[in-house]
């Protein structure tokens, strides 16, 4: 079935970057309640502003296929950039996944992120999917830094 | 309740012609797959006479139930009256011994806040049996849902009283074993399930409420999971109350029911308060309705009442003995077919005994929303998750499961249909079949 692309169980499999490493600004532990997965995130970021740079993003993931592998991607994606490239590869994220499937994501802003289109038709999964990225999101908040600019928050629907 | 199963499960025939009742099996799903609904332990499907019955009372009787004195009125307080006594007779009770509720999770919150609110004196109850605070103990188990579990929580928050369990074992049965340490003199309530909704573990009941009646403890039952796939009389359970949930028993959403026993009811406080449930009002105060009255604020859901009295009927006319013999042999082709496949783990008893037809398992290396994806994608509607017993799940040392949970229009072919749809797991996700990474 299209949703189980090669690439989504590589990652899901063998999560990149995944463990809790030192050092790190803020951390997180995100639940999703219908189904109990569960995802610690932690951020070092140097810098500040739009031009602050995402040393690392560690975390350790329990959960789906989908869970997992979203946020497997999301630390390849992301480390090593700076806030504004990652805040970026947020939008097109959330964009493709709450798109209901019409937004097939561009490899070139989101990367191995298109392996996840398809989770878009099945909603029930897009909250799997997301639940890395919002947990970074909060991390990033505690830590002092928006992931989100004002101008992209009020008009996506939540999942 | 578990007696050993004497009816004859339905010929194929007989699976037809209910299937043909129940308009909703007959929809495909996912590019035109027949649905394969295994999710009955969630909700089961409906009946066209339940749904007939929820329409007739809006085109024939709409009117407030107890209240007015014209035609329309009149016919509609029977009309709602005749559906508690069906309801009632389905499972051996006296017609005022029912009260209606939301759900049985809005049941067993108002026993929880009928203690509360004999706690500090309100409420209208007589009854010191309900009167609870510090030193006082609740009792459930570790495999309650959390509808039978967050009331009793909060109750024990609220007046200081602690909440205690009685353990599951490692096979998924309760452990009795020095249950009398559990369940004692301080012990106020003891409220389980008669059947988990994970594990289909049935509970023994009789044993379990005369300990509570040695201790002087009110005893309720949680029969969502019994009284919609078995013969249940409740005079014979030893339980005090006893709650359950019209949709589980093909009944419509919006509608559950309380029993207890006269006295009890009769003794216990009031939880939801207004209109109907009044004896007389004054500035100052009120007095109450008598049982089950007094439980019944405002406009009730008569719809959905008489809907659940079509779906007792209906159950009647299938014969309740015959439905857990059916569910009894689709069970057992379930577990077969679990069995044969190393990969695959059940959680909770691997054998027909004092079980009922919900099955929860586990697939090694795959989560339970994976394997509920590529089930669904084959047409098969199956639960994936905690099922709402996230602590019972904890116990038993998974995060997730999935259940396959059937009802009496479910067939034989259609749990060969899920078999042959979970063998596609591990292909798609890459996990070996020899059994090396079950435990």
């Amino acid at each position: 079935m299209d949703l189980y692309q090669e690439l989504i169980i590589e990652h899901s499999k063998r999560p990149h970057r995944a463990g809790l490493r030192q050092p790190f600004e803020a951390e997180v532990h995100h639940v999703n309640p219908t189904c109990g997965d569960e995802v610690t995130v932690r951020v070092h970021v140097s810098g500040a502003g739009p031009d602050a740079v995402l040393e690392d993003v560690s975390y350790d993931a329990l959960g789906c296929s989908i869970s997992v592998a979203s946020a497997s991607i999301m630390a390849q994606e992301i480390t090593g950039h700076p806030l504004r490239d990652a805040a970026t590869t947020y939008a097109a994220v959330r964009s493709m996944l709450t798109s209901k499937g019409v937004d097939q994501g561009d490899e070139e802003v989101i990367g191995d992120g298109v392996a996840l289109s398809g989770v878009a038709r099945y909603p029930a999964r897009v909250k799997c999917a997301l639940l890395g990225w919002m947990a970074l999101e909060d991390a990033l908040a505690q830590a002092g830094h928006a992931l989100r600019g004002s101008e992209n928050r009020t008009q996506e629907g939540t999942s | 309740m578990t007696a050993p199963v004497t009816a004859e499960a339905f010929s194929s025939a007989e699976v037809a012609r209910i299937r043909a009742d129940v308009p909703i099996l007959a929809r495909t799903v996912r590019e035109d797959r027949p649905l394969v609904y295994l999710d009955s332990g969630a909700t089961s499907q409906k009946p066209g006479s339940v749904l007939d019955a929820e329409r007739e009372w809006y085109e024939r009787f709409n009117a407030a139930p107890h209240r007015g004195a014209h035609a329309l009125s009149e016919e509609g307080t029977e009309a709602y009256e005749s559906a508690r006594l069906r309801i009632a007779a389905f499972v051996g009770a006296a017609h005022d011994e029912i009260v209606f509720t939301k759900n049985a999770t809005e049941a067993l919150n108002l026993v929880a806040y009928a203690f509360s609110n004999a706690a500090t004196g309100g409420g209208g109850g007589s009854g010191e049996r309900f009167r609870i605070g510090p030193g006082d103990e609740i009792v459930v188990t570790e495999m309650e849902h959390h509808a039978n579990l967050i009331p009793w929580q909060e109750l024990a928050r609220r007046t200081g009283a602690t909440l205690r369990w009685i353990g599951v074992r490692d096979d998924g049965r309760l452990e009795l074993d020095g249950i009398e340490n559990v369940v004692t003199e301080r012990t106020k309530v003891v409220s389980f399930t008669h059947q988990s909704n994970v594990l289909g573990t049935i509970t023994p009941v009789r044993r379990i409420a005369e300990l509570a009646r040695e201790a002087g403890a009110v005893s309720v039952l949680d029969a969502c999971q019994s009284v919609p796939h078995m013969p249940v009389t409740v005079t014979e359970l030893g339980v005090d109350l006893l709650a359950f949930s019209g949709h589980k028993m093909l009944g419509p959403m919006g509608v559950g029911a309380l029993w207890g026993r006269a006295e009890v009811l009769d003794e216990m406080p009031v939880f939801l308060t207004g209109g109907s449930m009044i004896e007389t009002v004054t500035m100052e105060s009120a007095t109450y309705a008598p049982v089950p009255q007094k439980f019944e604020a405002g406009v009730p859901n008569a719809a959905q009442a008489i809907g659940l009295a079509a779906a007792c009927d209906y159950l009647t006319d299938l014969g309740m003995a015959r439905v857990a013999a059916h569910e009894h042999l689709l069970t057992a082709r379930i577990l077969e077919g679990l069995a044969e496949r190393p990969w695959v783990r059940v959680v909770g008893p691997t054998d027909l005994t004092e079980r009922g037809g919900a099955v929860a398992f586990v697939v090694d290396g795959v989560h339970a929303h994976d394997v509920g994806q590529v089930l669904d994608h084959e047409g098969v509607a199956v639960r994936v998750g905690h099922h709402c017993a996230w602590p019972l799940h904890r116990r038993m040392g998974v995060t997730a499961t999935t259940r396959v949970s059937v009802h009496a229009y479910n067939t034989v072919e259609e749990i060969d249909v899920f078999l042959a749809a979970l063998d596609l797991v591990p292909a798609v996700f890459g996990v070996s079949t020899t059994g090396a990474g079950a435990r």
